[in-house]
């Protein structure tokens, strides 16, 4: 394995990990084997900074990301403490300088992180030989560094990963996708269209009938209008999400290019899962080292130490909200809820406060179902379906704005549904916009048309810009973007040259 | 073994740096912007360094917190236009605009390459020395705060062990008056190169804080540069109205006083440090005067013979730069263009606004001297 520092686990971690492991597959987790890798903090600020993987392929953007972990450590101002991959076998690697207690809760929580993704529906079309597929792009793209110059192809690639986010969520498990034929081409054989148009006639009275002259006049007007509407025709005939796709596709992509832009694209769609499922990850991960610290783990002299550190992982903050703790909670309250019966119609239909608050049927299907929740759920899904007005109060939830007139984030709304909305609206497609693309054939003049389905908030403008220019150079065609800038709608433009903004009319 | 993030960090860093220097100009013309960070670095702002991508703003934009407060009440600062760094929000303190430390050292670089600056060529490099201390031997003699703990302890030790008086299961070691060993050090003669700068800037009424600015922004960047340049500067300041005298930095920048100009007031001062501090065969002596060029016009005699007789011969270089301002009359530049026909370290500049530092840095600078 090119990961591996091949370097012995200390035998007490090791101890660690094979008691911790017996817990874990004694609660029921089913992960796939578990390698833990032992590493100071810049090895493991090094890894993350290439997202869990060794070997990528070079970009400055991994050396900014390490040093502004190695800068943010220097000034004890963060701290990672664990990183774990979604492989198979799974790679985890543990800081060296952490404290025992420390490791043993790391160690049950990669043992949850493992366990999610194995089982979790989202991860399913992931690859898990992602190690071997990293280090095959990397060599790909040192090999057209190579071959083009490092910075060609740093450009480019600048200009893909501006474009990576464009992805459509649910592709990975769209199946009739592959089934569909591109559209056959017209045809023009003069034979069969000629016999389609013909009147029935006998053999002596064809040139009468079905005069040739006139035949082919009618012919070459069919084939005219045939040709202006394939050439007036916009593409693609419904808006796609997959934006990269779109651009592999249709754009005028050197064979180099197009192989970046699908390296990109493929690990886009690998690391999707992981911003789709956040809070469910880190709290199911959280739930499960809480669970085995606290009834096998610890030890009465570690017990302050684990508390501290514990509750320092689920610090809640006024501006941000904390996805290991609303995870850890909200799967508490559903096991809650499944143990005492609190939910189906009869829970519902009651009215009275009382008699909800003591409900208590004694069903006991809280592990069950929080298994079953693991396994389906994304997210979005799992904010929707389990988030419940009780648990807002009980966890002091609100829904904050931004107001433009004084600059500042304020507190709008403690209602639930309000809450949950807003919640819902930040996690649906990762909080980014949604961009489809309308037309490649703009103005039937290959320009491209990006629709953004404006939901409230508007684009980032510069940001906005800077990505057309990206766009732009993918294209080689003036680019647009349809969204709304000060609450009108407007048409952003890049030609390669400008920017031009203009209201839609 | 070369690691990869080390090509990816320096990478990162080299883009970073070309950054910086392509945008050189505005960091010049808009001084603010570089912040001071100890003594040798500078934090620098560079706008677009990260991947820009489709995403939100904050107009419309909210969340969930978790916590008490009231309906209405603020939980954090939104981000600034331009720049700035935003706490709440969908993602939020990561801006298009990251600052960056860069030494003292790598700006000068860059300003020199920028601005095609020449190295400067120390006079009489060989002949300024100073006498430098190194602790490199030992004696028998000194002062106990020079003691050398370990060698007087060896030298007990062997003592001991010649005469058989050591022990091992007890090895006390008592160091007698004869073991004491001290830190000696020799005195050295180095060649230094160093630079006396003497900045001289009118502050009568009508200097107005913009001109000020300008100046200050200006002698920032001259410093960096002269300080890249030599071992040692020491910087002094003179301002002056109708009467001058040497003051701070800080009073420097930030005095204002009304009434007249004699500009000759302050060549006077200028020339009484040089001969009471600089010694002109010891130190490379830049003067840099800033004005708006109003003078009396009596004056303007007595200025040119102080200048021509006790100042400028003894400089590397006077630099004189004239503010544009909306009161001063501009004229004194005109009388300085004998002296620069006279002498070729006399560089004279008008700086009509803070667009203008630019060059006038390229001009004062330029000379290599």
């Amino acid at each position: 394995m090119p990961v591996s520092t091949h370097r012995q686990l200390p035998s007490n971690i090791a101890a660690i990990q094979c008691e911790m492991e017996a817990h874990a597959a004694n609660y029921g987790l089913d992960f796939y084997d578990t390698i833990f890798e032992f590493v100071n903090y810049e090895e493991l600020s090094m890894i993350a900074a290439y997202g869990g993987f060794p070997t990528r392929y070079p970009h400055w953007r991994f050396g900014a990301q390490f040093d502004e972990l190695m800068k943010g450590y220097t000034y004890g101002l963060q701290k990672i403490y664990e990183m774990v991959i979604n492989t198979d076998p799974c790679y985890a690697y543990l800081l060296s300088c952490n404290s025992l207690t420390d490791q043993k809760l790391v160690i049950a929580h990669v043992y949850g992180h493992c366990d999610f993704f194995k089982n979790n529906a989202w991860f399913a079309p992931t690859n898990r030989k992602m190690l071997d597929q990293m280090a095959n792009h990397a060599s790909r793209v040192k090999r057209y560094i190579d071959r083009y110059g490092s910075e060609t192809v740093e450009e480019f690639i600048d200009a893909c990963l501006s474009l990576e986010d464009l992805i459509d969520a649910h592709l990975p498990h769209v199946k009739r996708q592959q089934e569909e034929a591109p559209p056959k081409p017209v045809n023009e054989d003069q034979e069969s269209e000629e016999s389609t148009r013909k009147f029935p006639s006998k053999g002596y009275m064809d040139p009468y009938i079905n005069p040739p002259d006139v035949l082919q006049a009618e012919a070459d007007e069919e084939r005219k209008t045939q040709e202006n509407k394939e050439k007036s025709r916009s593409f693609p005939d419904t808006p796609q999400r997959d934006v990269l796709l779109f651009l592999l596709e249709h754009a005028p992509l050197k064979s180099w290019q197009h192989d970046v832009l699908s390296i990109i694209r493929n690990e886009a769609y690998y690391f999707l899962p992981q911003g789709q499922t956040k809070i469910m990850n880190e709290g199911w991960a959280s739930y499960w080292h809480s669970k085995i610290m606290t009834t096998h783990g610890l030890t009465d002299a570690e017990v302050i130490e684990y508390a501290d550190h514990h509750s320092g992982t689920m610090a809640t903050s006024r501006n941000r909200l904390n996805p290991y703790k609303l995870g850890i909670e909200l799967f508490k309250d559903i096991e809650r809820r499944w143990d005492q019966g609190k939910f189906g119609p009869e829970y519902e239909a009651c009215d009275d406060m009382h008699d909800k608050a003591k409900w208590d049927r004694q069903l006991g299907k809280g592990r069950e179902k929080i298994f079953e929740v693991r396994r389906v759920h994304n997210d979005v899904t799992f904010i929707d379906n389990f988030l419940t007005p009780e648990f807002c109060i009980e966890q002091n939830f609100f829904q904050y704005q931004y107001n433009e007139d004084t600059n500042y984030y304020e507190i709008a709304d403690r209602e639930f549904n309000a809450i949950k909305q807003q919640l819902l609206n930040n996690l649906t497609n990762h909080g980014r916009p949604f961009i489809h693309v309308l037309d490649g054939n703009y103005r039937n003049r290959g320009e491209l048309y990006l629709f953004h389905k404006f939901q409230g908030t508007e684009l980032k403008q510069d940001y906005a810009e800077d990505t057309l220019v990206n766009l732009e150079k993918l294209w080689s065609r003036p680019v647009h973007i349809e969204t709304v800038v000060d609450d009108t709608p407007t048409i952003l433009s890049y030609d390669g040259s400008e920017h031009v903004s203009n209201p839609k009319s | 073994m070369s690691r990869n993030i080390d090509q990816d960090l320096s990478r990162f860093k080299d883009i970073v740096r070309g950054k910086v220097r392509r945008q050189l100009r505005k960091y010049i013309t808009h001084g603010e912007m570089i912040g001071r960070k100890g003594r040798d670095y500078v934090s620098i702002p560079v706008p677009n360094i990260d991947i820009p991508h489709f995403q939100h703003g904050q107009k419309g934009a909210g969340g969930v917190g978790q916590g008490d407060g009231d309906v209405g009440q603020p939980i954090g600062r939104g981000q600034d236009d331009g720049d700035g760094q935003g706490q709440a929000g969908d993602q939020p303190g990561s801006g298009h605009i990251r600052e960056v430390e860069v030494t003292l050292d790598e700006l000068a670089e860059m300003l020199g390459q920028e601005l095609e600056l020449p190295r400067i060529e120390p006079k009489g490099k060989n002949n300024i020395t100073t006498k430098k201390d190194r602790y490199t031997s030992i004696r028998t003699t000194g002062p106990n705060s020079l003691r050398h703990l370990k060698r007087t302890y060896k030298k007990a030790l062997r003592r001991l062990i010649a005469s058989d008086d050591y022990d091992p299961k007890h090895p006390v070691i008592v160091p007698t008056r004869d073991d004491q060993l001290y830190r000696s050090w020799k005195t050295t003669d180095e060649p230094e190169t160093n630079a006396a700068v003497i900045y001289v800037m009118d502050v009568s009424g009508s200097m107005t804080d913009d001109q000020k600015e300008i100046v200050r922004i200006e002698a920032f960047w001259i410093d960096t540069w002269l300080q890249n340049q030599y071992d040692g500067i020491e910087t002094r300041y003179v301002i002056h109205d109708a009467v001058a005298r040497e003051v701070d930095e800080d009073t420097f920048y930030h005095t204002r006083e009304s009434g007249g100009t004699r500009i000759s007031s302050a060549y006077n001062v200028v020339n009484s440090l040089i001969q009471r501090d600089f010694n002109p065969t010891d130190w490379n002596i830049y003067v840099f005067q800033f004005s708006d060029g109003d003078n009396w016009g009596e004056d303007n005699r007595d200025c040119l013979e102080i200048l021509t007789e006790n100042i400028v011969p003894h400089c590397n270089l006077f630099c004189y730069g004239q503010v544009e301002s909306p009161y001063g009359s501009g004229e004194f530049i005109r009388e300085l263009q004998d002296v620069r026909e006279q002498f070729d370290n006399v560089v004279l500049s008008e700086i009509e606004n803070k667009e203008g530092i630019y060059e006038s840095i390229k001009a004062f600078l330029g000379k290599g001297k």
